[in-house]
């Protein structure tokens, strides 16, 4: 089961955030105080695993991004770079060659599409298919959503 | 009005989008803090309008600054505002905000629970995603139990986007509220075979999870779990799988052997490392869990071991990471097979990422034996002395003890050599392990007795130069040694060569610059020594040595006379003053010596660690009785004895200004301890991470020593390690070299030519003797120690909770709670209190909306206690049954107490016998293959809708698939068909039924007037597909829409019933049930489960009771009873539906 997501620039600028367990505010700083300077300090062509306390955190670097997944101690490490990797393939195919920026500018979106990927801490859909057309159905229930929106604003 | 909303919408094209407040944090780099704080205000105002989507636009912008580390829990109740938007794009806004943000100590989370409940049952499938995404995130035990029912509903939803989504919730469902484990895994089983493959990885995943932490409840699901990962060919789904037999095998071992086949032909075929990895990873599961009597079982571990090497040898740092690390298990219990990669992982040790050498370095820690552990260390050592970093070095120096000392210092032969190895250790600089080093040297020493000399030796050659360890004293934890080596020179004394020599090392004044409590057992120690010596010089003539020794101690003593530290004081001038007795006799030319050492006699012997948990509790002892009774509250501080030394501890000073006790405090702070125990999410500190260190007080006060630049570093007469490697060599040769010559006389004896293969072959484990006559001393227990291995087992695991036997008939207690049953429980609407009597009692009435929200707070909190009331009641049913009893009386005068203790649920009063169990399904049609039962239930959301449930049972040997649900629209009631299909279509049932297997599908149907009973004509078509043969069935049934299915539970306070009753709109029809032979609260209980109401107020056998139709019809009972006959007067407000409302209810009891 997965514990948490991290997204952060190579300056350790958080860029998104996604816990499956709730927690308090301050351990979500302390935990992200921790992944950061862990995961920057690591040299460059190590391999993508860390041990930090019960938890095993698998990172990868695509850009000027890190995607930093921490999974329970009994977890694929390989599966799970697997999940960062379809994660940003997602990305990818909603953003159009992502970038830092795309994720930046439409944090909401990122987590969406997150959403449907995975839920609770698990795999929710492994089909890319799938994931990408529920993301494009609900995004075309929000159009609908805006354009009456207007209508009522303008004309109501 | 119109003016108002274009004013309102141009008012929004200026207020900011999350995009411009990203690109102005961006642009004000320099003064973040400050653009970000006059943002919040923005946000404050926005927030403050009536306009949703200003709102969501505030909220989203929120969201952000939460993730920039901004506090945004005051806006809590907004973002519960957005979630409650009807619009999909503002309602997952809002729902996005509250995953965020929401934590179980969110209070606003209490308010969600309709709103949550709304969403869920919402007729768009996003709206329903969105509700349980959020819901996956914080959810609370609260939330848990209130929706589990809905949830588990929406687990047989029609579409497979929902029924994914509520699979998988219902592991955190499970986690929060244990007690709907039973009752919803029958229907998450059944999902392992759902037709929509994401559905099924779903049902995988959590099922996995759960048998992951209880793996004995689950080996029943073993067959069907194999079943899959035959036919899987989803790697994803496989992996999960595969994991789970590795949880499962180590309790059904023939389980192993059937797994092994698969999965090494899983291992051989497949490309996918991920999965490689999961097979081998189970496969050395199921081998550690087989007993060793497996024919085909090496061929399996060499299988796995190959496959490891190749990815060790890897040029991909994950994989040579993983094989190391999946290595390090087969070690535990097959060594052999790891052994002969020995190259390949001291290889590893040379590796630059750091990791990589740690895990080599744990596998090391396996691979060692008596024979090659000093080549391993050695080769440690050398890496000990390249090692930059100080982390890396310090977990070498520890793998080097763990690796010596481990089960007993089992393979080490030549404990000169081991003493020698961790002398060297102690010129590491910067070490934070000086005291492992130092345990380490008192543990050899005193419990191998046979080395007790040689160590002495090595002790006290460090205690002459503790110069160098102790020369750099800020960063060096090194010291710590000297602890040890004065000690061992002192308790050992008897060994020394030297012994004024020694004592002298440990009376120079630098010893003062050492951390205190060395100091202290330096001070102790010398004292010891001084007896050796005094023993020693007493049998001579000449008696000025002795007391030369005695004036020595009595010059250096002071110095630590006048130590800071107070151990070292008192230490110090105890044993100057007997120094300066024991010299008074010395002048009188007593013999001392003997009684001073008898001041040290006797042995010291080691205790384990854990003897003293392992005493057991005497008989009739209570260990948490006081001894003392606790002083009473009116004792008056005066009383208290001052201290003297040092002021007492803050926690013994009596609060003065809180009214809170110290126990209250205690008790807070146990419940507190309680709490993040039994929280999941509360990370808990291991014990191993923490290692406390010990503070050098007062460094600032120790001079800087000058490091003596003149002495070479190699420590002259100190041993190297290597000298040892090599005697120990010799001495094996030697020993092998006579063993040889005897063995040969003996076959000369024997005259045999066969022993050959012996002598060439490789020395094995046993033939190498230790070098001394080691005794390695027991750690003591105590004598009744009770044997017992899981003292380490935490008693805290949430999932312990979650052990539950899943095989065992579910019972009716079990049920989830469903709305219905949850409806009257506080009796009166506390918005209408200043109407009545009780106004002293609540506030008056008041108007603006923030006063209502937090009535509203108020009343849920209400709901909540009473329901944790509910729950305590259970527990003490016999104890409350008196209480009640007298109580019972005085009911109609206390409808103030909001509802607590005689709250009537559904009329059912606790202390009354069981109910019996009810169901509101009913048979719609059955023939040989299949069985439908159906219940029917209008929709609250729309007054025109009605969702039918019906399961459908499998009740023969064939496989039915492609059903599809057909029926007969009528004018006034209509079933629900997808868009584009024709009015006379059928609906295919969304799953296919295996045999003996049981599904719920829901439909919808719209129906105009509701005041008449109806039937609707239908049909079921299936095929039945056997082996050779598929045909094509139907069945036919009848749709009964009874009025009662249109009514549904709506809670109502007696004030709110009283108004309705007296506003005259309603009208009235009674009727007289005769011959009813139950008591009155079945009798009530039947008439809420069947037919939707709820209990307003119950006073002895007479009780008021409401409903409301989906279409706002009200609909109120008067229900008296007395013996067999039970008068039930009505009124609502349309007549039709009331006449046939009572019919039902006759019917419902002439049934019975």
């Amino acid at each position: 089961m997965m514990r948490f997501l991290l997204l952060f620039s190579r300056q350790g600028k958080l860029r998104l955030q996604k816990w499956f367990m709730p927690m308090s505010e301050r351990e979500k700083k302390k935990i992200i105080r921790d992944m950061t300077t862990m995961v920057l300090a690591r040299q460059p062509r190590t391999c993508n695993f860390l041990h930090w306390k019960d938890l095993k955190i698998i990172y990868k670097r695509y850009a000027s991004l890190y995607f930093c997944l921490a999974v329970e101690s009994q977890e694929n490490e390989l599966l799970a770079l697997e999940i960062i990797h379809r994660y940003v393939e997602l990305l990818d195919k909603y953003f159009g060659n992502v970038c830092e920026l795309d994720i930046i500018f439409n944090f909401e979106k990122a987590y969406f599409i997150l959403d449907e990927f995975l839920m609770g801490g698990e795999i929710q859909e492994t089909s890319k298919q799938i994931v990408n057309r529920s993301i494009e159905a609900s995004d075309m229930l929000q159009e609908g959503d805006n354009s009456e929106w207007y209508e009522v604003e303008l004309f109501g | 009005m119109a003016l108002k909303i274009v004013k309102g919408s141009i008012d929004r094209m200026f207020d900011k989008n999350l995009q411009d407040l990203v690109r102005g944090i961006r642009n004000h780099k320099e003064d973040e803090a400050k653009y970000i704080s006059t943002c919040i205000d923005e946000i404050k105002q926005e927030l403050k309008q009536d306009n949703i989507a200003v709102k969501a636009n505030a909220v989203c912008k929120l969201t952000y600054l939460q993730m920039l580390g901004y506090d945004v829990s005051w806006a809590a109740f907004n973002i519960v505002e957005v979630m409650s938007s009807s619009k999909f794009t503002y309602k997952r806004i809002g729902y996005l905000a509250a995953s965020q943000c929401f934590h179980e100590s969110t209070d606003v989370i209490m308010l969600t629970t309709n709103q949550i409940r709304k969403d869920l049952s919402s007729p768009n499938q996003y709206d329903t995603g969105v509700a349980l995404t959020g819901l996956s995130c914080f959810v609370t035990p609260d939330l848990a139990r209130d929706l589990a029912n809905d949830i588990m509903t929406l687990m047989s939803h029609t579409k497979p986007y929902i029924r994914k989504k509520a699979v998988l919730i219902m592991y955190k469902v499970f986690l929060k509220y244990p007690e709907s484990l039973r009752p919803a895994f029958p229907r998450l089983k059944e999902k392992l075979e759902d037709p929509d493959p994401g559905v099924q990885s779903a049902a995988v995943n959590v099922i996995c999870e759960l048998a992951r932490r209880n793996p004995k409840n689950y080996l029943s699901l073993a067959p069907l779990f194999f079943k899959l990962m035959t036919s899987s060919t989803n790697n994803w789904v496989l992996i999960k799988i595969i994991k789970l037999f590795g949880a499962l095998t180590p309790l059904e071992p023939r389980l192993g052997k059937k797994l092994i086949e698969p999965l090494t032909n899983l291992i051989h075929s497949t490309s996918a490392m991920s999965l490689l990895y999961e097979c081998v990873n189970t496969v050395i599961a199921v081998l550690i869990s087989l007993s060793s009597g497996m024919p085909n079982h090496s061929a399996s571990i060499q299988l796995c071991v190959q496959k490891l090497r190749i990815l060790i040898e890897d040029s991909d740092q994950n994989l040579k990471y993983l094989g190391l690390l999946a290595m390090s298990k087969i070690l535990k219990t097959h060594p052999k097979s790891v052994q002969s990669h020995k190259d390949l992982i001291l290889q590893c040790l040379d590796d630059k990422d750091e990791s990589i050498r740690l895990r080599a370095l744990d596998l090391l820690y396996g691979m060692v034996s008596k024979k090659n552990l000093m080549e391993i260390v050695k080769k440690l050592m050398l890496h000990v002395d390249k090692a930059e970093g100080t982390t890396y070095r310090d977990e070498l120096l520890t793998k080097i003890i763990d690796i010596c000392s481990q089960s007993n210092y089992q393979y080490i032969t030549n404990f000169e050599w081991y003493i020698s190895i961790l002398v060297e250790l102690t010129r590491l600089e910067g070490t934070r392990h000086g005291h492992l080093i130092a345990s380490q040297m008192l543990d050899v020493a005193i419990r191998v007795k046979a080395i007790r000399a040689f160590a002495v030796a090595q002790m006290a050659t460090l205690l002459d130069n503790a110069h160098l360890l102790t020369g750099n004293m800020q960063r060096n934890g090194i010291c710590e040694v000297l602890y040890a080596a004065a000690w061992i020179c002192g308790e050992f004394s008897e060994h020394l060569e030297n012994p004024i020599q020694t004592l002298e090392a440990m009376l120079r004044p630098k010893v003062a610059t050492l951390p205190g409590h060395i100091q202290a057992v330096y001070v102790q120690n010398a004292a010891k020594l001084f007896a050796t010596v005094l023993k020693g010089q007493e049998g001579n003539t000449d008696s000025t040595a002795a007391q030369e020794t005695s004036q020595l101690m009595i010059d250096r003593l002071p110095l630590f006379v006048q130590s800071a530290n107070l151990e070292v004081q008192e230490r110090a001038s105890c044993i100057l003053q007997l120094v300066k007795y024991i010299q008074k006799l010395q002048q009188k030319d007593v013999e001392v010596a003997e009684e001073v050492s008898a001041l040290f006699a006797g042995e010291l012997n080691p205790v384990a660690p854990k003897a003293q948990k392992k005493v057991p509790v005497p008989e009739g002892l209570d260990l948490d009785a006081w001894i003392n009774e606790p002083p009473s509250e009116s004792e008056s501080e005066d009383e208290q004895p001052k201290a003297i030394f040092a002021k007492e501890e803050p926690k013994h000073s009596r609060p003065r200004h809180t009214e809170v006790d110290e126990k209250e405090l205690a008790r807070r702070r146990e419940a507190r301890k309680q709490e993040q125990a039994n929280n999941p999410f509360y990370i808990k500190a291991s014990p191993s991470s923490q290692k406390v260190y010990q503070d050098t007080p007062g460094v600032e006060h120790i001079p800087v020593v000058q490091i003596d630049l003149s002495v070479p570093l190699k420590v002259p007469g100190m041993p190297m390690s290597d000298q040892y490697v090599k005697l120990e060599e010799e001495r094996r040769q030697k020993e092998r070299a006579e063993k040889k010559k005897k063995e040969k006389k003996k076959r000369k004896e024997k005259r045999s030519g066969r022993g050959k293969k012996q002598d060439s072959g490789p020395e094995s484990e046993e033939d190498i003797t230790p070098a001394h006559m080691v005794d390695i001393v027991t750690e003591e227990m105590p004598e009744n120690a009770l044997p017992s291995d899981d003292d380490d087992k935490d008693p805290n695991d949430p999932h312990k909770a979650l052990d539950i036997d899943l095989d065992k008939p579910l019972a009716d207690s079990e049920k989830l709670p469903v709305r219905s049953h949850r409806a009257a429980e506080s009796l009166k609407s506390p918005a209408e209190d200043g109407d009545v009597e009780s106004a002293a009692i609540h506030a008056p009435k008041k108007k603006n909306g923030k006063e209502k929200r937090e009535k509203k707070k108020d009343k849920d909190s209400d709901r909540k206690k009473s329901s944790k009331h509910k729950k305590k009641k259970q527990k003490k049913e016999k104890e409350e049954k008196e209480k009640k009893k007298k109580k019972k009386h005085h009911h109609h005068h206390h409808h103030s107490d909001g509802g607590g203790e005689e709250s009537v649920q559904n009329g059912t009063v606790e202390d009354e016998e069981p109910l019996p169990p009810m169901s509101n399904y009913c048979l719609l049609a059955e023939n040989s293959y299949i069985k439908m039962v159906c219940d029917i239930q209008g929709n609250l959301q729309d007054g025109s809708q009605v969702v039918v449930s019906v399961i459908f049972e499998n009740k023969c040997d064939s496989f039915l698939k492609s059903m599809e649900f057909n029926v007969l629209d009528s004018l006034n009631s209509k079933l629900q068909r997808p868009e584009g299909s024709g009015p006379h279509d059928g609906l295919t049932v969304p799953f296919q039924l295996p045999p003996g297997v049981s599904n719920e599908a829901r439909f919808v149907f719209t129906v105009q007037s509701i005041v008449m009973p109806q039937k609707l004509k239908g049909t079921l078509t299936f095929i039945v597909k056997n082996e050779d043969s598929s045909t094509h069935e139907k069945l036919d049934f009848k749709l009964h829409f009874t009025c009662t299915s249109y009514l549904i539970t709506t809670p109502c306070y007696s004030d709110a019933f009283a108004k309705l009753l007296e506003s005259g709109d309603l009208k009235g029809s009674s009727v007289r049930l005769e011959g009813v032979n139950m008591p009155f609260h079945h009798l009530l209980a039947r008439i809420c489960f069947h037919h939707h109401f709820s209990v307003v107020e119950r006073i002895d056998s007479c009780a008021s009771m409401y409903s409301r139709s989906i279409q706002g019809h009200h609909v109120c009972l008067l229900v008296k009873t007395s013996g067999q006959t039970v008068s039930i007067d009505a009124k609502c407000d349309e007549p039709t539906l009331l006449g046939n409302v009572l019919d039902e209810i006759k019917q419902t009891f002439s049934q019975c």
